[in-house]
C-alpha cells in the first residue's frame, strides 16, 4: 500500500466517528497498543522535547525501507504517533520525502501538528523527515 | 462604590465570550489566570477609541489628539485610584507584568552591586525568575529563593533567615499562578522593610481577585497585567512609590520620555511618562481604565468570596477522587485548582476536557522550577474568575471523570 492509500484507509476508519470523544477514545486505543519504547532508546539524541509532552523517536533502515518506533509521555500524543507510524513504516527514504501528509488534517487533528501546540509531533514529523533524508544520501 | 449586588448571573450577561459553544458544547470557562474574558463595555470603549477618538497623544495641539491624551491621562487616574496610589505619577503604563518586572529589573536594578541580593521564592512565574537571573548575571549579585513547603506555603521561618543587609530587593508573587497559594505579603513587606530591601509584588494573579491598596500593603512596587483583569493584551501597570521612580534612570529611550534632546545631553521627562518611551498602546490603556471602571461597579468583596466558593466547592469534590491530587493546598488560596492524576499526563486529560467544551491550563504554567520542586511534568489547572459558577464546575467535573475513564480504561 502506498503512503497515499495508507492515508485515505486512516481518513476512511475516523469518517465512521461523528463525536470528538469517540474519534479521541479511538486515538487512545491506539495509543495503548503502540508498544513502548525500550529504556535504553529513550536516549537523549531521540528525545523530542515539547512544552506540553515529549516525544522520542527511533529510526533505523532495514532493506532498503525506513523502520520508525516511537514513544511519547501522553497518550493522546502517542496515539497520533502510531498513526504517522502506520503511514511511514515500511516505506523506502525517497517516497517519505516525496510524500504530503495530508490525513491530519481531514480527520480534524490538525491542532495537534500545529506550531502553538508545542507537544513534539510537529518536530517529530520534521525529524522522520530529516532521518529519511540522511538515509537517503548515505 | 458597589452600586449593584453581586449577582452572577446578571455578571455573565456582560461578558459575549462565555456565551458561545464549542465543538457544539457550550464553553466553560476554566483559564482565567491565564487571561479573562472581556465586558462589553471593555469592547465598546476600544471600538469607540479606534473609531472616533484615534489620534497620537501628548503632542498633538488638534482636538482629537487631546481628547486621546485626555482619555489617557484618565484612565491613568481611574488605576491610581482603584489601587490607593498617592499619584497619577506613580502609575506606569507598560506592556504587561512581564515588563514592568523588568522596567524594575533594569532600571531600579542599576543601583545593585556585587554581593548584593534578590530574594524571590520557589512559587515564582518565570517572569520572575528570568529578569533576575540576567540582572544577577550582568551587577554580580545572588538571586536566593525562599522555600515553600508540600502544601504549597512560604517557609515564613527560612524566609527571616534569608533576610539580610545585603537583600536589596524582595520580588515575590501576591497570589501563585499555579498553586493560588496567597502569600502573606503584608507581614513580608514589613520584614523586608527592616533590612532596608524594597518589595516588588507580582500582581498578576492578585489584581483580578482581591481589592488592592498599595499605600496599605506598603510594597514600593506593583505589577500587573490587563489582559488578566478584564482588559485588553498588550497594556499593563507598573506601580512605584514616586520618590523611588524618582531616583531611577529610565528604562527605554525614545519619544515621550525627553524633556529635551541635543547630541551633548538629553534631559528626560518627569514621572510618569520618563518611563513611557515611544507612542504607547494608548486604546489599550484607555481599555484597561474602562475594564478598572468596570470592577469598580462590582461588589468585589462579594466577588472575592463566590471565587472562594467555587475554589473550596471544586476542591472539595476532587478530593475525593481517587488517584488525583491536588497541587497546592495552602490554607489561604483562591480560584486555582492545580491538579495531577496517577498514571496520565495532564495534557491528555486538557484535550479531552476541551473537546467537551471545558478550556483548562495543562503544563508547567511557566513555573518549572515548582513544577521540579513537585517531581511533576505539570499540572491541570481550572483558574475561576467571578463569573463562573457552581453548575459550570459540575460539568467540568461529570467532564473529567469521563476523560479519566476513557484514559485509564
Amino acid at each position: 500500500m502506498s503512503i497515499q492509500e495508507k492515508q485515505q484507509d486512516i481518513i476512511d476508519e475516523f469518517a465512521i466517528y461523528d463525536d470528538w470523544m469517540d474519534k479521541y477514545e479511538y486515538i487512545i486505543e491506539l495509543g495503548k497498543s503502540v508498544p513502548t519504547l525500550a529504556p535504553e532508546l529513550k536516549t537523549k539524541d531521540r528525545l523530542i522535547e515539547g512544552c506540553q509532552s515529549n516525544v522520542w523517536l527511533a529510526t533505523e533502515l532495514k532493506d532498503g525501507k525506513m523502520q520508525f518506533s516511537a514513544d511519547s509521555d501522553a497518550i493522546i500524543t502517542k496515539g497520533i504517533i502510531g498513526l504517522l507510524i502506520q503511514v511511514y513504516n515500511n516505506e523506502s527514504p525517497a517516497e517519505i520525502l516525496q510524500s504530503e501528509l495530508f490525513f491530519i488534517n481531514q480527520i480534524g487533528l490538525a491542532e495537534h501538528l500545529s506550531p502553538t501546540r508545542a507537544n513534539g509531533l510537529l518536530s517529530m514529523v520534521k525529524r522522520m523527515k530529516t532521518e529519511a533524508l540522511q538515509c537517503l544520501t548515505q | 462604590m458597589a452600586s449593584v449586588p453581586f449577582s452572577v448571573s446578571a455578571i455573565r450577561e456582560l461578558f459575549p465570550a462565555l456565551r458561545q459553544k464549542v465543538y457544539g458544547k457550550q464553553l466553560i470557562y476554566f483559564d482565567n489566570g491565564a487571561t479573562s474574558q472581556k465586558p462589553q463595555v471593555v469592547l465598546d470603549t476600544l471600538q469607540q477609541y479606534y473609531a472616533l477618538e484615534n489620534a497620537n497623544i501628548h503632542r498633538g495641539v488638534h482636538y482629537l489628539s487631546q481628547q486621546a491624551t485626555s482619555a489617557y491621562e484618565a484612565a491613568r487616574r481611574t488605576i491610581q485610584q482603584y489601587i490607593g496610589a498617592k499619584a497619577p505619577e506613580e502609575i506606569i503604563f507598560t506592556k504587561g507584568t512581564t515588563d514592568g518586572i523588568n522596567l524594575v529589573a533594569y532600571s531600579f536594578g542599576e543601583r545593585l552591586k556585587p554581593g548584593d541580593e534578590i530574594l524571590i521564592s520557589a512559587m515564582e512565574h518565570h517572569s520572575n525568575i528570568v529578569p533576575w537571573q540576567l540582572l544577577c548575571e550582568r551587577k554580580g549579585c545572588t538571586l536566593r529563593v525562599i522555600p515553600i513547603s508540600k502544601k504549597g506555603e512560604l517557609d515564613l521561618q527560612a524566609f527571616e533567615e534569608l533576610l539580610s543587609e545585603r537583600t536589596k530587593l524582595l520580588a515575590i508573587t501576591h497570589i501563585s499562578n499555579t498553586l493560588g497559594t496567597i502569600n502573606p505579603v503584608k507581614e513580608l513587606i514589613e520584614k523586608a522593610h527592616k533590612v532596608g530591601a524594597k518589595v516588588l509584588l507580582d500582581g498578576a494573579q492578585s489584581i483580578q481577585h482581591l481589592q488592592i491598596d498599595v499605600k496599605d500593603l506598603n510594597c514600593d512596587f506593583y505589577t500587573f497585567s490587563g489582559h488578566k483583569v478584564f482588559g485588553p493584551t498588550g497594556i499593563g501597570i507598573l506601580y512605584g512609590k514616586e520618590e523611588l521612580l524618582d531616583s531611577m534612570p529610565p528604562y527605554q529611550g525614545g519619544g515621550d520620555m525627553i524633556a529635551k534632546v541635543t547630541f551633548e545631553r538629553t534631559t528626560y521627562n518627569t514621572l510618569p511618562l520618563k518611563f513611557e518611551a515611544g507612542t504607547p498602546h494608548i486604546a489599550g490603556a484607555i481599555g484597561l481604565g474602562s475594564a478598572i471602571s468596570f470592577l469598580q461597579s462590582i461588589d468585589m468583596q462579594a466577588a472575592a468570596a463566590h471565587e472562594l466558593e467555587l475554589t473550596k466547592y471544586a476542591q472539595g469534590i476532587l478530593d475525593t477522587f481517587e488517584g488525583l491530587h491536588i497541587i497546592g493546598e495552602a490554607k489561604n488560596k483562591t480560584s486555582v485548582v492545580s491538579f495531577t492524576v496517577d498514571h496520565m499526563h495532564p495534557f491528555d486529560i486538557g484535550t479531552l476536557l476541551d473537546k467537551q467544551g471545558i478550556a483548562v491550563r495543562t503544563g508547567h504554567h511557566c513555573t518549572q522550577p515548582l513544577m521540579d520542586f513537585y517531581q511533576i511534568p505539570g499540572t491541570v489547572r481550572a483558574s475561576f474568575a467571578f463569573y463562573n459558577t457552581k453548575e459550570e464546575i459540575d460539568i467540568f467535573v461529570a467532564a473529567l471523570e469521563r476523560s479519566m475513564q476513557i484514559l485509564g480504561a
